[in-house]
């Protein structure tokens, strides 16, 4: 069988329960072709050979003796380094963190291993996960494998980029603003945040925790919905993750959008919108009314105000979530002087680099006395307009339609001013205020490069999404395509 | 507008070490970014209360059961430095 990185979840699923394909040549071929292509790529941060070896052996296992098997086993996935794994370095894409061994696994790696995944390795991403680029890794930027000299978007660009250049067959991000979806909609794979709580945060190392969701990466709607069953439900040790139960996924992909109400925000047509995503986002949308969805105009008035709210209250939390980082407990320490304040400061300073440094310093100034109640305040009134705003859309349509980003893949360099890097998220930002769920799908092409479609669910909604998702990809052809430059 | 002073002020709060040559480009990248957020203030939110989590949970509840932990071993494995099984920290009180 030739070209195993190019099939799906799902197929290589059912080969390896039919017994046609072994764990160990499915595993074996990723790691021929992260050795082929990654030195261009730059997806992975550290690739678990010997690990993955292993895993896949027990998999096949597993597979013989017909015990135990999920549509998970033996499938080969990489993690973004955000995301603890036990005793394997688990940097974040930071200095900081460079030599730490987590001594627990997160609650996801937890659900992956029961159900006889295999890891291939840890993925690269903006330090923190603060970033739209993967520029921002302390490591090395990660390129677009469809045109190498373009960033894979951020934060996890380093998932997305494995996925889409057949290195690993599913990925886990994690999306604080976008960072599943824009860089998904960048590298032309499925990105898919969950409703806040969906999904446990145990053991995911804190950005902004009232946003931070963990979703995965696919070449398709069905193996998202294969990873997103495997990783949702409650965790007693995540008090934010919700005890709803978790709707069948794969059984909501029947194919049938008929009646099903899509709105499209009007606010989301915002100046800088590039005319060629502007029109494969039309097309796209014009395709989900051919297949007997009612479209139609919604207005979320207060969208213009999700950038700067969500600049405000991401920032604050990170500031909060990253006074850990002390040079005392894990992580790098400043050893060259007696003085502790002085070795606290320049643990910091050395450890974090410039966007962590921006965002911390942006979050103390709006936390700080005399400021709190005209930023930070205003922000959190702000974000339930924001939140209000999808209520009452929701009560109208099953699902929202939009371009994930504004641009294409821009280069890497390209944008130097920190603003107008915030600005990648502006539609994709509103959803992690309001805490529901959505994902980007391949939409089309521009210039070569791939268009996002994001379609946005309420709260626990998954399941509607992907049902969108996977009807459209029953009648285009856009998520099949590879990069030709690889 | 961000001036040096106060970069110098949140810095300090932030116990964040900034090389000399950051201090004016953070006041100005931190500036510029200010003045991108002040809209915010052009939002009515008369009558609108606080949203901070968007969870929809409330006084979340779990039993009180006693579980083993990590033997600290396990626990101070990534610590600087340590000795008999505690984190080693510096001097916090200085001599008179």
């Amino acid at each position: 069988m030739s070209e195993l990185y190019k099939l799906t979840i799902d197929e290589a699923g059912k080969l390896l329960r039919a017994g046609k394909l072994s764990a160990v040549e499915l595993t074996q071929a990723h790691l021929d072709r992260i050795r082929a292509v990654d030195d261009k790529v730059k997806a992975f941060t550290l690739v678990t050979d010997d690990l993955a070896l292993k895993q896949a052996e027990e998999a096949d296992r597993r597979l013989r003796s017909g015990q135990d098997v999920t549509p998970l086993t033996g499938i080969p996935l990489g993690i973004k380094d955000v995301i603890c794994t036990k005793d394997i370095t688990t940097t974040c894409g930071s200095r900081m963190l460079e030599n730490f061994k987590p001594p627990y696994d997160a609650a996801v790696m937890e659900k992956l291993n029961a159900a006889g995944a295999v890891m291939l390795g840890k993925t690269n991403m903006d330090e923190f996960a603060m970033g739209s680029s993967t520029e921002h890794s302390a490591f090395f930027p990660t390129h677009n494998p469809w045109d190498l000299e373009r960033a894979p978007g951020g934060s996890s660009g380093g998932s997305a980029a494995a996925v889409a250049a057949g290195m690993a067959m599913g990925t886990l991000g994690s999306d604080t603003g976008g960072s599943i979806r824009q860089p998904a909609a960048l590298c032309n794979i499925v990105g898919l945040k969950p409703t806040y709580g969906r999904v446990s945060r145990f053991g995911l190392i804190a950005f902004a925790s009232s946003l931070d969701q963990i979703g995965p990466f696919t070449r398709s709607a069905r193996d998202a919905a294969l990873i997103m069953q495997t990783i949702s439900g409650a965790d007693p040790r995540d008090a934010t993750c919700s005890p709803e139960s978790v709707a069948d996924y794969a059984a909501a992909l029947n194919g049938d959008i008929k009646g099903i109400r899509i709105g499209v925000p009007t606010e989301y047509r915002v100046e800088g919108t590039q005319t060629g995503v502007e029109q494969a986002v039309r097309s796209s949308i014009e395709k989900l009314r051919e297949l007997g969805a009612e479209v139609e105009e919604v207005s979320l008035p207060h969208t213009r105000f999700g950038v700067p709210a969500y600049y405000i209250i991401a920032p604050a939390e990170a500031s909060a979530n990253l006074s850990r980082y002390d040079g005392v407990k894990y992580g790098y320490s400043y050893r060259d002087t007696d003085d502790m304040w002085e070795a606290l400061e320049k643990t910091r300073e050395f450890g974090f680099g410039q966007e962590v440094k921006r965002r911390i310093m942006l979050g103390t100034y709006a936390l700080s006395s005399g400021y709190y109640d005209a930023y930070y305040k205003q922000a959190e009134k702000v974000r339930t307009l924001i939140a209000r705003d999808f209520s009452e859309a929701f009560a109208r349509f099953d699902v929202l339609a939009s371009a994930t980003s504004p641009s294409v893949a821009f280069r890497l360099g390209e944008i130097s001013d920190p603003y107008e890097m915030y600005l990648q998220d502006v539609f994709t930002i509103p959803a992690n205020l309001a805490g529901i769920c959505g994902v980007s799908i391949p939409g089309g092409f521009s210039q070569g490069l791939p268009v996002g479609l994001q379609l946005l669910g309420n709260v626990f909604a998954e399941d509607k999404i992907l049902r969108v998702a996977d009807a459209f990809e029953r009648v285009t052809d856009y998520h099949t395509r590879w990069p030709e430059n690889l | 507008m961000i001036d040096r002073k106060t970069v110098m002020h949140i810095a300090k709060l932030a116990r964040l070490g900034l090389k000399e040559e950051e201090i004016d480009v953070l006041g100005q990248q931190l500036s510029v970014i200010l003045e991108n957020i002040a809209i915010l203030q052009e939002a009515d939110v008369s009558g609108v209360s606080p949203t901070a989590h968007a969870s929809r949970l409330h006084n979340v509840m779990r039993d009180d059961i006693p579980q083993p932990s990590y033997a600290p071993e396990v626990l101070l494995a990534n610590a600087p430095a340590q000795e008999d099984n505690c984190l080693k920290v510096r001097a916090v009180l200085e001599e008179a």
